[in-house]
């Protein structure tokens, strides 16, 4: 099948190629940062994770979406979603490589890793965060996989695939779950310390990873004869705007908490975000345009005409996205760490290097959802499916 | 017969299995048999120190009559080899003097007496009881001594920085930069680091060992800091606990440090 991937359009060499050179400039950076050390990024010993620990808290999410199409399609027997499911398995793929390339170029000795594996300590969360990440890799890769080869042969998938398939359900909401849990249990982090952290990392994943998935099948749909069709968009766009919501809501209720007991080191970081501390205010209008994104893009999805009018979703989708992106892979774990455990201001702000990295990560991320979808589709093709 | 017969195809399948399963097995063999430097427990010797759980207890009192000394903080960074970097954002340190709202945010407030509003007081890691940086270090690369000592191995540790985010009291640094063009004078008795691991006091585990007190604590010619063992109930630290009022850092969080603070 992955013949399927190795001949396309010019259209397709070129963004192949245009992912792989940023990939590539992605790589010489790292190569920079291994050599001289993580102190080319912005973190300091204040602000000990930034810009790779949000990017990959992100993408456990959009991972963990996937679960969005494959729960009506296989519990609810959706039949909408029946071609979407393998994007969603795929793009799941996809994010979950990025999630642990994020963490590769976190941290400091990176050939060490397999330490982890090496010494197994079941008290620290990350022990399960490397089981439940590894093992949803491996999930979807089986699941997508003997998909598309029984479309390839033009059979249904086998038997065997069925309990990998419900498996895959619960371990997709454990992974956020898990990730949320890395922040949950740290003591005197009061941005993190809430019981609602894993509600509110599940919330905001299903609501921005369906809606990166429907921008991308409309760009599937603008180069390809692929149709996600009308009723399974407006389907995907109420498990958006459910999910939004309860995103925003869970939010409020954190503020809630923080400003009616009057606790002051449950404000501060919220405080720091939204309207700065002590004079330093650089996620100030970070802050601002996530929640303004999100509250237009929920306020927009709740009325029917809006949500249902095709030509105005993806913009939506891509206010969701900008919106929950920021507010997570940027203000979530950054100001977690403002003000620091002696209540001084340290602030953070990614370099280039440590941009471009990620930069680098997320265009090989894209490259394997084209090389992924470009297969989907040519199977398709070549099927007559479509 | 026919459908018997091993297809090519499925022959391609099993040997690709078959030479991945053995590349793996030849890889765990070796790693199981080769030679290994393994790690051995400290053994004290006759001579060493020791304790059901080592405590330091400082005296504030005594270290606000000398606001401009830092002798611990200079002793303890000369030992260990903690480099200075000209930039705040890669400093490491081990032990510093802060503000009394620094170090005890939750227990200070706007009426505090202007002795202690004014007072600095030395902070560094507080070897907890139950250390949330233990808890959460995905290796055991950080680890508690039965003496109570929070140990860390350098040579196991990742470097993924949960530890920094798990401790309550800030006491613990990473290495940004190869630390060792920063050392301005190396002691080459005690080993330096490399990039890309985490740091921290360590209560002079060595020096215990030998049977002589933290480098911190021999430093002090004023004799605020008083370090012993805290389950012995006849030991100096438990002694001035008694009787002198003191305090410890965040205790509403559980972690139960072994640092007291007299104010």
């Amino acid at each position: 099948m992955f013949e399927k991937a190795l001949v396309g359009s010019k259209k397709y060499y070129a963004l192949v190629f245009f992912l792989a050179s940023l990939f590539l400039i992605g790589l010489i950076c790292f190569i920079y940062q291994m050599k001289v050390g993580l102190g080319i990024t912005g973190m300091s010993r204040d602000v000990s994770w930034g810009f790779y620990i949000a990017q990959f808290t992100y993408l456990v999410g959009i991972a963990a979406s996937g679960v969005m199409v494959v729960l009506p399609y296989y519990l609810h027997n959706y039949k909408e979603y029946a071609r979407l499911v393998i994007f969603g398995e795929f793009m799941a793929i996809a994010a979950v490589i990025m999630c642990i390339l994020f963490i590769l170029v976190d941290i400091g000795q990176t050939h060490r890793v397999m330490n982890v594996a090496l010494h197994p300590t079941p008290n620290s969360v990350m022990f399960y965060d490397m089981i439940v990440l590894c093992g949803y890799l491996m999930l979807n890769i089986i699941c997508g996989w003997t998909a598309l080869s029984a479309m390839y042969k033009g059979t249904k998938y086998p038997k065997w695939v069925k309990p990998f398939i419900y498996l895959s359900i619960p371990w997709a909401f454990s992974i956020h779950t898990v990730t949320a849990f890395l922040y949950a249990g740290m003591p005197d982090r009061h941005l993190w310390l809430t019981a609602v952290m894993a509600p509110r990392f599940l919330a905001s994943a299903f609501c921005s990873g369906p809606a990166l998935l429907l921008i991308l099948l409309y760009i599937v749909k603008t180069f390809t004869k692929f149709d996600p069709g009308e009723k399974a968009i407006k389907a995907l766009a109420k498990t958006i705007t459910y999910a939004l919501i309860a995103n925003l809501f869970l939010f409020g209720c954190e503020l809630f908490t923080a400003f009616y007991s009057g606790i002051p080191a449950h404000q501060h970081s919220l405080i720091y975000l939204f309207a700065g501390l002590e004079g330093h205010n650089k996620l100030v209008p970070w802050m601002w345009t996530a929640y303004a994104c999100m509250v237009i893009a929920a306020i927009l999805l709740v009325i029917p005409q809006v949500r249902n009018n095709l030509q105005l979703l993806p913009f939506l989708c891509l206010l969701v996205v900008i919106g929950t992106w920021i507010d997570k892979g940027m203000g979530l774990v950054i100001g977690g760490f403002i003000p620091n455990p002696l209540h001084e201001i340290t602030e953070y702000m990614p370099t280039l290097p440590e941009v471009m990295i990620s930069v680098g990560i997320w265009a090989l991320g894209f490259l394997i959802v084209t090389v992924l979808y470009k297969m989907v589709i040519s199977v398709m093709e070549s099927r007559r499916l479509i | 017969m026919g459908n018997k017969k091993i297809k090519r195809r499925n022959f391609l399948k099993a040997a690709g299995f078959a030479s991945l399963a053995g590349a793996w097995a030849a890889a765990t063999a070796g790693f199981l048999s080769g030679q290994r430097v393994k790690a051995q427990a400290v053994k004290p010797t006759p001579n060493s120190l020791v304790a059901g759980r080592w405590a330091l207890v400082i005296d504030t009192r005594i270290c606000a009559e000398h606001p401009e000394c830092r002798d611990c903080i200079e002793a303890c960074h000369k030992w260990h080899n903690v480099p200075r970097f000209p930039d705040k954002q890669h400093e490491i340190k081990w032990i510093w003097k802060t503000h009394f709202h620094n170090a005890f945010p939750y227990q200070s407030h706007e009426y505090d007496n202007e002795d202690v509003k004014k007072r600095e007081v030395i902070v560094l890691c507080n070897h907890c009881e139950h250390p949330p940086c233990v808890r959460v270090c995905p290796t055991q690369a950080t680890f508690k001594r039965e003496d109570g000592i929070v140990m860390m191995d350098m040579h196991r540790c990742i470097g993924c920085r949960f530890c920094m985010g798990a401790c309550p009291y800030g006491a613990r640094s990473f290495n940004w930069l190869d630390p060792r063009p920063y050392i301005k004078e190396p002691n080459m008795a005690y080993p330096t680091r490399m990039k890309g691991v985490v740091e921290k006091c360590i209560f002079c585990f060595d020096k215990l060992h030998e049977g002589k007190l933290p480098v911190c604590v021999r430093a002090c010619k004023y004799g605020a800091l008083t370090f012993g063992d805290l389950a012995d109930p006849h030991s100096k630290v438990n002694e001035l606990l008694r009787k002198h009022f003191n305090i410890r850092r965040k205790v509403n969080l559980g972690t139960g440090p072994s640092v007291f603070y007299i104010i």
